[in-house]
């Protein structure tokens, strides 16, 4: 592959990945839903080093039914900490192509900086998370997204957004 | 000023200053968490000879081992020399432990076995520098730790919770239980708001009605459990059960009840290398107990997982959710057990972020009316005695308070 070629993917990819962010910001989760292809995994270690996500302990380990069932837990107003969910923004950067799989589908990693307020504090959740992004025209959809919170294996709060 | 405690904790309610005094919390690591036994670990977290885990007994670092002779060991976290601790990480296997401060190397049993330089000193007594080891014993895998060398032997403690926790432990599915790894979260508020909790399922159906929307039919059925014949009974100590779900109560009783279908593609599964015995037995271990035994002050048994408490300050508490599957099982019914934790458990579960906001919001109530207002546990009070068929009777947080009460005008 070609550098401009890889360069034009990462660009693309970013904006992909900035738009997530946004639609997660702006707690838009039924864009958000969109974004998958149906087999697509979401998952959040608890070890930040875990590879072997089936056979251990994660914060949420989704495919399709689980996110839907918790986008549907945190907007049908039967959850009392999503009735008053966290305000969150996100910052995404340092974006690198780590590759490609099999399927030519991108690999890639970001930084992702995230800030939630609720009842008068700020918190702060800080990860690295890895992509697998298929190209769909000139967009992406989300094979898989790994976000490895740097305190995973510590003790973390009761969290009402999606990192 | 020490405050009147028996004042505070009457038969159906207790004071709003349980919740917010930083003095009684003080009094309170003191009088009950430095002095009866407080659960530390899990035999499983320490298969083998050496291996080590790093915990707390309240607010104390504590290293929890199996020592070179095999013997379970807990001792403070903390260099004889000038005070350091010795482990940082999580776990480790070694044959002895070295301070990387200045090198005073530990043996596993807690004893001073060098040092770098000794001439340096005059008339060093190695013996006079052990590790100060607490009092450590375990119960069915289970294992305490108390400072209090006059506290009574652990299983007397645990008295008649001890045959709920031999039904908890059934949920091995005919293996030894194993931590599967946990969900760790804080909260702010005081740590007897969550002490309460574990043994509340008039909570439930309102708190985790998202949960419970997110089940299918037959799951939901069995979290329906209001009106189920569930009962809670005080067991002494500050100890309790709830039982929720009592035909879950024995997991090896109904073992040739069809399976049910939810469980049908695992039950396949299971059938590639397990008899049809096994696979039953398995298969109705794998959601666990249908019942929370609740062990003052900082263990439950709760359905399926440990639930450890940690208070941090009288308005910070620390949650362990502590998954727990079948050691040497099969990876599938561990796998099934893993994604049910991962359902309602932990930070980002269907149930836990609920259960935290309410008790934060407990928290926040209770700057109000501190006086005025008292916190009722007056539930289900005719049904003490009897235990009559009311799983939301409050019989376990008069249990817990009432031994708080013990302990604290001691
Ligand atoms: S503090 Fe441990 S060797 Fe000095
Ligand atoms: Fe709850």
């Amino acid at each position: 592959m070609s550098t401009l070629v890889a360069t034009r993917d990462l660009a693309l990819a970013a904006e992909f990945i900035a738009l997530e962010a946004d639609l997660l910001d702006t707690r838009d989760y039924a864009a958000w839903l969109a974004l998958w292809v149906p087999e697509g995994k979401y998952v959040v270690p608890v070890n930040p080093d875990e590879t072997n996500f089936e056979d251990t302990l994660n914060y949420a380990y989704d495919d399709a039914a689980m996110r839907s069932m918790r986008v549907r837990r945190l907007t049908s107003g039967e959850s009392m900490s999503a009735a008053h969910a966290a305000r969150t923004l996100r910052s995404v950067s340092r974006f690198r192509l780590l590759g490609h799989t099999e399927q030519g589908e991108l690999q890639v990693r970001s930084a992702q900086q995230l800030i939630e307020y609720k009842f008068d504090r700020h918190r702060t959740y800080v990860a690295n998370v890895e992509w697998v992004l298929r190209r769909e025209g000139e967009s992406f959809r989300i094979v898989r997204k790994v976000v490895r919170l740097l305190n995973g294996g510590d003790a973390l709060a009761g969290i009402t957004f999606l990192p | 000023m020490t405050r009147d405690y028996s004042a505070l904790v009457k038969d159906d309610r207790v004071h709003t200053a349980l919740y917010t005094d930083p003095a009684i919390f003080e009094d309170e690591i003191d009088r009950i968490v430095n002095t009866t036994w407080v659960w530390v670990a899990h035999d499983s977290e320490l298969p083998n000879k050496n291996d080590w885990i790093t915990t707390h007994v309240g607010r104390q670092p504590v290293i929890v081992n199996r020592d070179k002779a095999g013997t379970v060991r807990v001792m403070l976290n903390r260099c004889r020399h000038r005070g350091a601790t010795i482990c940082e990480a999580k776990k480790g296997n070694a044959p002895g432990f070295v301070c990387p401060y200045h090198a005073w190397t530990y043996g596993t049993d807690g004893t001073l076995k060098g040092l770098p330089l000794p001439k340096g000193y005059k008339d060093f007594d190695k013996g006079d520098y052990t590790l100060v080891n607490l009092r450590a014993e375990s119960y069915r895998g289970l294992i305490f730790a108390t400072f209090n060398q006059d506290a009574p032997p652990l299983e007397e403690f645990l008295g008649r919770a001890r045959p709920w926790i031999d039904l908890f432990l059934k949920q091995g599915g005919g293996y030894p239980v194993k931590v599967l790894g946990e969900h760790k979260f804080t909260f702010p508020g005081n740590w007897k708001i969550q002490l309460e909790n574990t043994t509340d399922a008039y909570h439930f159906p309102i708190v985790h009605k998202s949960f419970l929307s997110s089940l299918d039919g037959d799951t939901g059925e069995l979290f329906s459990f209001m009106d189920a014949g569930g009962y809670v009974e005080d067991l002494g100590n500050g100890h309790s059960v709830m039982v929720m779900i009592p035909e879950l109560v024995d997991l090896e009783e109904n073992l040739d009840e069809p399976i049910p279908e939810r469980f049908a593609e695992l039950a396949d599964e299971l059938r590639a290398e397990h008899s049809e015995d096994e696979v039953r037995r398995i298969v109705r271990a794998v959601t666990g107990s249908g019942f929370n035994v609740n062990l003052f002050p900082n263990l439950a048994c709760s359905m399926a997982f440990f639930r450890v408490l940690r208070p941090l300050s009288v308005e910070e508490t620390e949650v362990r959710h502590i998954a727990i599957g079948m050691d040497g099982g099969p990876a599938a019914a561990n796998r099934a057990r893993l994604r049910l934790h991962e359902h309602f458990q932990g930070p980002m579960g269907f149930g836990t972020p609920d259960d935290a906001e309410a008790w934060e919001r407990v928290q926040r109530g209770s700057q109000a009316g501190e006086d005025s207002v008292w916190i009722m546990l007056n539930r289900g009070e005719d049904k003490t005695e009897s235990n009559a068929g009311d799983v939301t009777a409050e019989t376990g947080m008069r249990a817990a308070y009432q031994m708080w009460k013990r302990m604290m005008t001691a």
